[in-house]
């Protein structure tokens, strides 16, 4: 109906931002408006706390098995082939199996979530420490530091930028997928996007912007985040 | 009337029903060869009591191309199969285009002229297109579809005659939790509803046909309600999960499993019950020649409830293609040889 002139891509945006703010008529409730600042707001949060959780417990799961791996410089097959084999899994199958196993909702989601938040985690972890230069390990055992502590004070610290940015990109891909879940069991913005019956295009356009809005906000807060945990050496180099 | 859902789900379903069978659970497996047997003899029925014969093809149509189109779950695609294979019988150079997404889109394809027709539920046209309160939605299947074709009409489309079978939502149960709290009709939920969890579609929050309408006419208070996707209603009941769940009077389930699962009786029809009318433009309807209509409305004087079901079954639990139950119908109804 509307092409990609201007003037109607600006309606369109237009027609979402009415939606965000303000309740709004839809053809089949029988008379009770959609939409509006609250019920936006209310699935944005739950939105905002399953991303969170399931994030976490992706970097709880990830974070070490990329330390060990890359720390001992074994198993790279193993690391990044698991991780980029895990990409390619269907976020829809592991819920349709999991609802089929455990049942729907909020575990079932985070587990789902998570699985998709470790490969890149994994992936730039082990490859964050891998780089660390290999002199720099091989004086920290010079001076009588243990493999413990090599870790934790030279690999970890000059690794930050790459698992960081594993994390970044992960918290990308876990917000926006999480637009999946009222398919399973928990109403998130994704309920906008899926149900363009109810809500109408500026309801799918409306729920589209907040999840973009909260992924930036996250890209934001761990772009700071990342700069705050580099050491200063580090930074400095960058420069 | 029945809701919009995501079709990967759907192939993933299939996956994981193809690991169920590799791991040897084979629960649905016996729900099935129940459900082929009945089908063979109830088509076979139809097929000898069938008055509209085979279809003949008429080479005067071969100049005429038409596309089919379909909302995007399996009942939909059968339908668009059956009115596209028995058209190409008809001698039209038909094809189909299912699967398009909601009755929202379907219709704006329709408009738009990329689709010569689909099948639309008579009691979702008027709810979603015109404004009709549920309890304005007329009982009858024609009386519905002489409404719904006066408001197309307006808009340069034109429906054909309803199929006899009609599709509603349902709220249905286990049996044991049926009987567990008395319950038959939706009323009888009253007092027990505030115990009880509702898992339905995710628009069906908001739906006058669905949650919305449960609230408001009834009264009921649900203690939860949780969206899933379509896929999943007969699995969150199976789980325990779901005290209640938003089923379809056209289910195969209902019939093939009709010792476990139930549906309570809409005694205040808060859901509308709709017949199948196939939607055309008025301008293809004329271009295309009375074989057009003639061919659709025929082909589907077949179509009872419990043929309907059993078209279901061949897709959502036995897993053949909609073109494959399309075909099997056309063949066993005797309209193609």
């Amino acid at each position: 109906m509307n092409g990609l002139l201007p003037h109607s891509l600006l309606a369109d945006f237009g027609g979402a931002f009415e939606f965000i703010f303000q309740k709004q008529v839809s053809n089949v409730t029988g008379g009770h408006k959609v939409g509006g600042f609250g019920k936006v707001a209310e699935l944005a949060l739950t939105q905002i706390e399953l991303s969170v959780v399931s994030l976490t417990v992706a970097i709880l799961v990830a974070v070490p098995i990329g330390l060990y791996f890359g720390h001992r410089g074994t198993g790279e097959a193993l690391a990044i082939g698991l991780g980029n084999a895990s990409r390619a899994v269907p976020e829809l199958a592991v819920i349709a199996l999991l609802a089929a196993v455990v049942g729907v909702g909020f575990e079932t989601l985070t587990v789902t979530l998570a699985l998709l938040g470790i490969p890149p985690i994994l992936t730039n972890t082990f490859t964050g420490i891998r780089q660390v230069d290999r002199a720099s390990v091989e004086a920290a055992r010079g001076i009588g530091m243990t493999e413990f502590e090599i870790l934790r004070k030279v690999e970890l610290p000059m690794a930050v930028p790459g698992v960081m940015s594993g994390v970044r990109t992960s918290s990308i891909n876990v917000i926006a997928t999480a637009t999946i879940a009222p398919l399973a069991g928990v109403v998130t913005l994704g309920a906008f996007i899926l149900n363009e019956n109810v809500y109408g295009p500026n309801g799918v356009l409306a729920g589209a912007i907040v999840t973009a809005i909260v992924a930036l906000i996250f890209e934001f807060a761990l772009a700071g985040l990342q700069r705050r945990l580099t050491s200063k050496g580090l930074r400095l180099q960058a420069q | 009337m029945r809701f919009n859902h995501k079709r990967p789900l759907m192939a993933l379903a299939m996956l994981v029903a193809a690991l169920a069978l590799a791991v040897g659970i084979s629960a649905c497996g016996s729900g099935s060869s129940t459900t082929s047997a009945e089908s063979t003899e109830a088509e076979g029925g139809e097929g000898t009591g069938g008055e509209a014969g085979t279809i003949t093809s008429n080479p005067a149509n071969a100049k005429v191309s038409l596309t089919i189109g379909s909302k995007n779950f399996p009942e939909q695609e059968i339908l668009g199969e059956i009115y596209t294979q028995a058209l190409q019988a008809a001698g039209y150079k038909a094809k189909s285009d299912l699967s398009l997404g909601s009755e929202t889109v379907a219709l704006k394809t329709l408009k738009a002229g990329k689709i010569s027709g689909y099948p639309e539920y008579a009691s979702t046209a008027l709810t979603a297109f015109f404004g009709l309160e549920p309890e304005e939605v007329p009982s009858g299947a024609t009386a519905a579809w002489e409404k719904s074709n006066e408001e197309f009409e307006k808009e340069g489309l034109t429906a054909f005659e309803p199929t006899p079978f009609a599709s509603a939502n349902a709220v249905g149960t286990l049996k044991s939790t049926a009987e567990k709290y008395h319950l038959k009709t939706i009323s009888d939920l009253e007092g027990v509803s505030e115990k009880l969890s509702l898992y339905g579609s995710p628009e069906c929050e908001e739906r006058i046909d669905c949650l919305a309408g449960l609230e408001k006419y009834y009264g009921l208070k649900f203690k939860e309600f949780k969206p899933v996707d379509i896929e999943l209603r007969y699995t969150v009941l199976e789980k325990g999960q779901a005290d209640l769940s938003i089923l379809f009077t056209t289910d195969p389930q209902l019939a093939a499993e009709s010792e476990k699962f139930v549906i309570l009786e809409d005694d205040k029809h808060v859901f509308p019950a709709g017949n199948v009318i196939f939607v055309t433009s008025k301008k293809v309807a004329e271009e295309a020649g009375p074989d057009y209509q003639q061919t659709i409305e025929d082909v589907q004087k077949g179509l009872t409830l419990k043929v309907m079901q059993e078209l279901d079954a061949r897709v959502e639990l036995e897993r053949q293609s909609p073109k494959e139950a399309a075909a099997a119908y056309l063949e066993s109804a005797g309209y193609v040889e």
